[in-house]
């Protein structure tokens, strides 16, 4: 197998071993980013010559015997990452020409593990969609079939994984948007524990729901980069001082007398019958696995969606204030005063569906209608994390669908926002209530869809997490297939 | 029909941004459509629930009043769209 093709760890043991090196194995990756990248669009910004030097300076560290989480290992970032001296788009026309003068703390982070950069990831514009169609720097499309979306946000970070244009890769979550393309692309992503991973130098979406993750090829993989994602940051106040474990340790433990709840909210009509036949060989395999099966009640999971569609616009519409053509991104020319230059600046640089969230947002927060969307939307979120909580009572870990069908065309559901929102049903709860969720590959529709499986945990228990999806994927030996490109 | 078409110019000026009759029209169909699905948030009872703003309990986050590193004028004013010595220019703001 080509060395694109493989994982973290497989090619840890060659790049210890002296086998491989990270120039070799960055230069494979970039010949498969020649080869595919015009069909896939996984990128808004590739990054070859750093990521040459980067390689040959992880390769000397290699051979002093420096060798880190993941030294010479390619990674792609979401361009929600702020990297200092590297534009930062966002998706966005008003950050297109955006040059971070600091680094986000995960880059920090992964910089300090010896990690190569590829590039900045395409992702919807501000992290608002479900399918990469809103980039303003054109679609993203699914390596395995290029007619349709990759699922988003973080499309460019899922698809990139899946077609071998790097070894692993960051996104955010903040309604699905690690999870959902994971399940649509094939890999493995997960979102942490909401206060888990420092936002610091993400770009702000909404602030209360927000988080990083890796997408990886396997689980393993998964773990090796939550435990260098992990941690408190002092330059982030949500961000949690919990200990960080070692997540290596919860692979390939068993799950034997594990209670796994199954939501039977979660199993409503409009649901694809491939994924849910998917689902129901996954629940048999966790319960050939020793774990028993329980039915559990999430009772406000209808509710859901609605309540993102306040809070999320809501909190959009105040951190995207700052978009006003003062201090750094886009400003429209020839507005006569200052007035008019904040609302053609806005106007010119948003696109179509954050402008639209912008709208909601500012309208469930303005006078006479806060108690009505925002305050009651709150309410009900509160009631949707005690759902959880009863949950969690009853059993160890969730398993659902990631989402209700596979990857659907280009096009499919622009026109009609709320069938696209309606694409993030299974994934929105976990958001709202700050558990952490991971998606993992269970198997593929007739046509040769990936679908994903999705496993939740309760508040700072990744390592079970990562215990029962590794289980779970070593029990279900999930074909190995490879995207035709 | 919740929202009118005046109301979507109204929002949108509370939002500074300048939006198309065409948009206009658009927006209001659309933000009404979305509207009219969270509306179902009023079957529940959520009398005495107490709002959650939060998705894990926080608490406000001090440290030491010191003054710490930060970014420096040149690396503040780097991306301007126009800057003028120490300081970003806008159109005037006043008559």
């Amino acid at each position: 197998m080509e060395l694109h093709a493989l994982t973290i760890h497989e090619l840890q043991e060659k790049m210890k071993s002296g086998a491989v090196s990270s120039a070799e194995l960055t230069r494979s990756v970039f010949s498969q980013i020649d080869k595919v990248e015009d069909k896939v669009h996984s990128f808004i910004r590739l990054m070859r010559e750093e990521a040459m030097e980067q390689a040959v300076r992880a390769d000397e560290q290699i051979r002093q015997g420096d060798i880190r989480a993941l030294t010479g290992i390619p990674i792609a970032l979401k361009d929600i990452v702020c990297t200092r001296g590297i534009p930062t788009t966002c998706g966005s026309r008003i950050l297109q020409n955006f040059v971070p003068p600091y680094n986000a703390t995960v880059v920090e982070k992964l910089v300090q593990a010896g990690a190569v950069f590829v590039g900045k990831a395409n992702m919807d514009e501000f992290a608002m969609g479900s399918s990469t169609e809103t980039s303003f720097f054109g679609p993203t499309r699914n390596p395995w079939d290029l007619e349709r979306i990759p699922g988003g946000s973080s499309g460019g970070s899922a698809a990139a994984v899946a077609a071998d244009e790097c070894i692993a890769s960051i996104g955010s979550d903040t309604g699905g948007s690690i999870r959902q393309p994971a399940a649509l692309c094939g890999v493995v992503g997960l979102k942490p524990t909401y206060g888990r991973v420092s936002r610091f130098g993400l770009v702000a979406f909404a602030s209360s729901l927000d988080q990083i993750g890796p997408f990886t090829k396997d689980v393993e993989d998964c773990a090796i980069m939550m435990n260098v994602l992990a941690g408190y940051d002092p330059r982030e106040s949500t961000s949690v001082r919990a200990e960080v474990p070692d997540y290596r340790q919860f692979l390939g433990r068993d799950i034997q007398g594990w209670k796994i709840g199954i939501p039977r909210e979660y199993f409503i009509e409009g649901i694809d019958p491939e994924v849910s036949a998917a689902i129901a060989r996954a629940i048999e395999t966790v319960r050939q696995c020793g774990a028993s099966i329980v039915e559990i009640s999430l009772p406000h999971t209808k509710y859901c969606v609605a309540v993102y569609y306040i809070i999320a616009p809501a909190e959009a519409s105040s951190n995207l204030a700052r978009y006003d053509g003062v201090r750094y991104g886009f400003r429209a020319a020839d507005a006569r005063d200052l007035a008019e230059m904040y609302s053609k600046t806005r106007r010119q640089g948003f696109g179509p569906e954050v402008k639209r969230r912008i709208m909601i947002g500012t309208y469930a927060l303005s006078a006479g209608y806060y108690d009505a969307y925002y305050g009651k939307a709150s309410q009900v979120r509160a009631l949707i994390r005690r759902d959880f909580d009863e949950a969690f009572a009853q059993c160890d870990a969730i398993l659902t669908p990631t989402s209700p069908t596979p990857a659907f065309k280009l096009g499919e559901k622009t026109d009609d926002p709320l069938q696209m929102y309606l694409s993030d049903v299974f994934t929105i709860s976990a958001n709202l209530a700050g558990i952490p969720g991971i998606s993992v590959p269970c198997g593929f529709s007739a046509s040769g869809l990936p679908i994903g499986v999705q496993f939740l945990t309760g508040h700072f228990e990744e390592g079970k997490l990562l215990q029962i999806a590794s289980a779970y994927e070593k029990s279900a030996a999930v074909e190995k297939r490879r995207p035709a490109l | 029909m919740k929202l009118s078409t005046a109301d979507v110019e109204y929002v949108a000026r509370l939002a500074r941004l300048e939006v198309t009759q065409q948009e206009k029209e658009k927006f209001t169909a659309q933000l009404n459509d979305i509207l009219h699905y969270i509306d179902q948030l009023n079957e529940l009872d959520t009398k005495g629930v107490a709002p959650m703003s939060h998705a894990i309990a926080v608490t406000n986050a001090f440290r030491e009043d010191r003054a710490a590193e930060s970014l420096g004028t040149a690396n503040a004013l780097a991306n301007a769209p126009d800057a003028r010595g120490d300081f970003f220019r806008v159109p005037k703001v006043i008559e």
